[in-house]
């Protein structure tokens, strides 16, 4: 059996602070099969990001930042790395997108000259020219009928959703094996932010690229995911496959958490303030979909 | 009409307009101040009627409006009028001693950008390690003093108790370089005399330094600021993420959009240099405007003072035409956009 793409085990991170240490993992566990899309959901502040964060390496150049843990990647220990092969993933073996599309494109910087930056991660040496028929290529992958004018503009000259589909094909223009969206689209309009998300869901497919998407909107997550992990505070509380999570919440968290976001809409996860009874009960993983049975 | 062009349009109307000001306001205030100009120049010796033909001469007995009318029409023919002290057209006399104050500010300048823009940016990479607060204890010191005490110490210092820079003027007087443009740099260069080029940058190097340090100690703690705020934002973040490399981030994907708040003010400091040269060139002895402005202040010599200033309020106002267009041509936004700022 290949190595998962990613693995995580016992995951741990705080923040040294003049007050001391603030926690803000407490050793999480989880893992993506190769091709597999596992959304991990939580409220604010819960520690998605810094999960995320970690992965790319970015977290550990943070000062004061400290952890614990193993992560690998196909197989690859990330902390028996040395700095320059961490950075040498970024980008193009593991690539990342965030909330907002048009805040994370440079403003001063047109989309060919980023791009270009982007696909040298790939190939280092690549000449402007080849750069901007490959990025012709992956733009027009992303549904994007000018892909010159495109390249010619500057983000903020484009709306904000073609700027997400930017992104989308800079995140798999070197086809990376792992992708992390980070409440990809969040700052974008629902209807956008859908047909966004769907493009990506194709693209993941086609490509075989797995990934990790975070978010806190419930209703993608069901239709976008193969597995979730719920995270409280740090903590995973329950994983499963997305049906059987959704159709039959098993942790009290998941459940406040069901219960608290209107069906319909789907809309972002609420703040649920009150420490329910329950919450710090221990993770529980549906039949089948624990770690351990899920990787022998 | 490309926008950029519409903004140098734009800017140097508006310049022309400050400059019109200006001039109506220092011709005011050189024939408010007391003291007639006409016995001053002619000296206690000379007669009334000497005293009054000069002030005849000169328009001072007509109606305030009348002498700016006269000045006006002399202007617009580039005519800035006689001077009572050196008894030269003025405009002569003003391109004798500007190129001398301009080569002082220009090297100034350059020092300030090539040394405090680069400590900023290091600053900005190894922000709150060793590096970091070193060159913040520098630029801490740059800022501390005026420019004069500075070129004071620095004389005090590389020149007297370890002179291994001159002490005054612009070249040593074994080196004879024939004037074309004023530019003793350019002027050297093009006699082909290196000796003497490199004699006057030796001149130039403490005064430039001197009046540079607190601009150095500026633009750094201004770039070090606008690059760590840049170093926060989504787009330094997604570089990150992509891998792109340190060295390119920090000298492209986030210095130029700090460059944009940075020039504006960086630009100002270096228009600032013209009127903090007036006391780094006393100190200097350095044969500049200031010495000639000082001179014509002290005597009242109406027609020197309104032109020494307009010729730097003109130097002025260009500095800041040149940052805006620089500003522009960097931001896109501005580039771009159709209505200009
Ligand atoms: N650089 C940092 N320094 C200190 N605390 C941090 C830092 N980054 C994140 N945190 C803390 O870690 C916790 C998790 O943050 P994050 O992963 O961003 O949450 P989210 O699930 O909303 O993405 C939060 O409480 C946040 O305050
Ligand atoms: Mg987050």
């Amino acid at each position: 059996m290949t190595a998962p793409t990613l693995a995580i085990d016992d995951l741990r991170l705080g923040f040294r602070g003049w007050a001391g240490t603030v926690e803000v993992l407490h050793g999480i566990s989880l893992h993506i099969a190769k091709g597999e899309r596992v959304a991990l959901v939580g409220e604010s502040g819960s520690g998605k990001s810094v999960t995320a964060r970690l992965v790319l390496g970015l977290v550990q150049e943070l000062r004061g930042a400290r952890f614990s843990g193993r992560m690998a990647f196909e197989g690859r220990d990330l902390g028996a790395l040395s700095r320059r092969e961490r950075e040498a993933l970024r980008g193009d073996r593991i690539s990342m997108i965030f909330q907002d599309p048009t805040s994370s494109l440079n403003p001063v910087y047109t989309i060919d000259t980023l791009f270009h930056e982007v696909l040298r991660r790939g190939a280092p040496g690549i000449g402007a020219a080849e750069a901007r028929e490959k990025a012709i290529a992956a733009l027009a992958d992303v549904a994007i009928t000018d892909p010159e004018r495109v390249l010619r503009s500057y983000a903020f000259q484009l709306s904000g959703g073609m700027n997400q589909r930017v992104l989308i094909a800079m995140a798999l223009a070197n086809n990376p094996a792992l992708l992390l969206a980070d409440e990809p689209g969040t700052a974008l309009d629902v209807t956008v932010q859908a047909q966004t998300l769907a493009l990506m869901q194709s693209l993941v497919a086609r490509h075989g690229t797995s990934m990790l998407f975070i978010s806190h909107n419930l209703g993608v997550v069901r239709e976008f995911a193969d597995r979730v992990y719920v995270i409280y505070k740090g903590r995973i509380v329950e994983q499963g496959p997305t049906e059987g999570l959704f159709e039959a919440p098993l942790h009290p968290y998941t459940r406040a958490l069901m219960a608290a976001v209107p069906r319909i809409t789907g809309e972002g996860i609420p703040e649920i303030d009150e420490e329910q009874t329950g919450f710090y009960d221990p993770l529980v993983a549906h039949p089948g979909y624990s770690e351990a049975e899920l990787r022998p | 009409m490309s926008p950029v062009v519409r903004l140098l349009i734009k800017r140097i109307a508006t310049s022309f307009i400050v400059l019109v000001g200006v001039s109506l306001l220092i011709f005011t205030i050189a024939r408010v101040i007391p003291g007639d100009p006409a016995r001053i120049a002619l000296g206690p010796n000379a007669s009334a009627e000497a005293v009054e033909a000069l002030r005849d001469k000169l328009h001072l007995n007509d109606a305030f409006v009348v002498q700016y009318g006269y000045f006006i029409a002399d202007l617009a023919r580039g005519d800035l009028g006689q001077s009572l002290y050196s008894n030269r057209p003025v405009t002569q006399d003003i391109a004798a001693y500007l190129p001398a104050t301009l080569e002082l500010v220009f090297f100034a300048g350059a020092t300030m950008i090539l040394i405090g823009v680069p400590l900023g940016m290091l600053a900005a990479r190894y922000r709150d390690r060793p590096l970091d607060h070193g060159i913040r204890l520098f630029t801490m010191l740059g800022v501390s003093a005026p420019d004069f005490v500075w070129a004071v110490i620095l004389m005090l210092i590389f020149a007297y108790f370890l002179p291994i820079f001159p002490i005054a003027g612009r070249i040593s007087d074994s080196f004879a370089v024939p004037p074309v443009t004023g530019f003793l740099t350019i002027d050297s260069l093009i006699a082909g005399d290196f000796a003497a080029f490199g004699n006057v940058l030796w001149h130039l190097a403490l005064p430039a330094f001197a009046l540079s340090f607190a601009g150095i100690g500026q633009s750094a703690r201004l770039t070090r600021a606008n690059m760590v705020e840049t170093y926060r934002k989504p787009f330094i973040e997604m570089a990150l993420a992509f891998g792109f490399p340190q060295g390119r981030i920090a000298r492209r994907f986030a210095f130029k959009p700090s460059m944009i708040p940075s020039l504006t003010v960086i630009g100002l400091d270096l228009a600032s240099m013209l009127g903090n040269a007036f006391l780094v060139e006393q100190i200097f002895a350095w044969p500049g405007l200031s010495r000639y402005g000082v001179a014509v202040i002290l005597r009242k010599d109406l027609n020197a003072i309104v032109g020494t200033v307009l010729i730097i309020s003109a130097m002025f106002l260009i500095v800041n035409i040149v940052v805006d267009l620089l500003v522009a041509l960097i931001n896109p936004r501005i580039r771009l956009s159709q209505r200009s700022s």
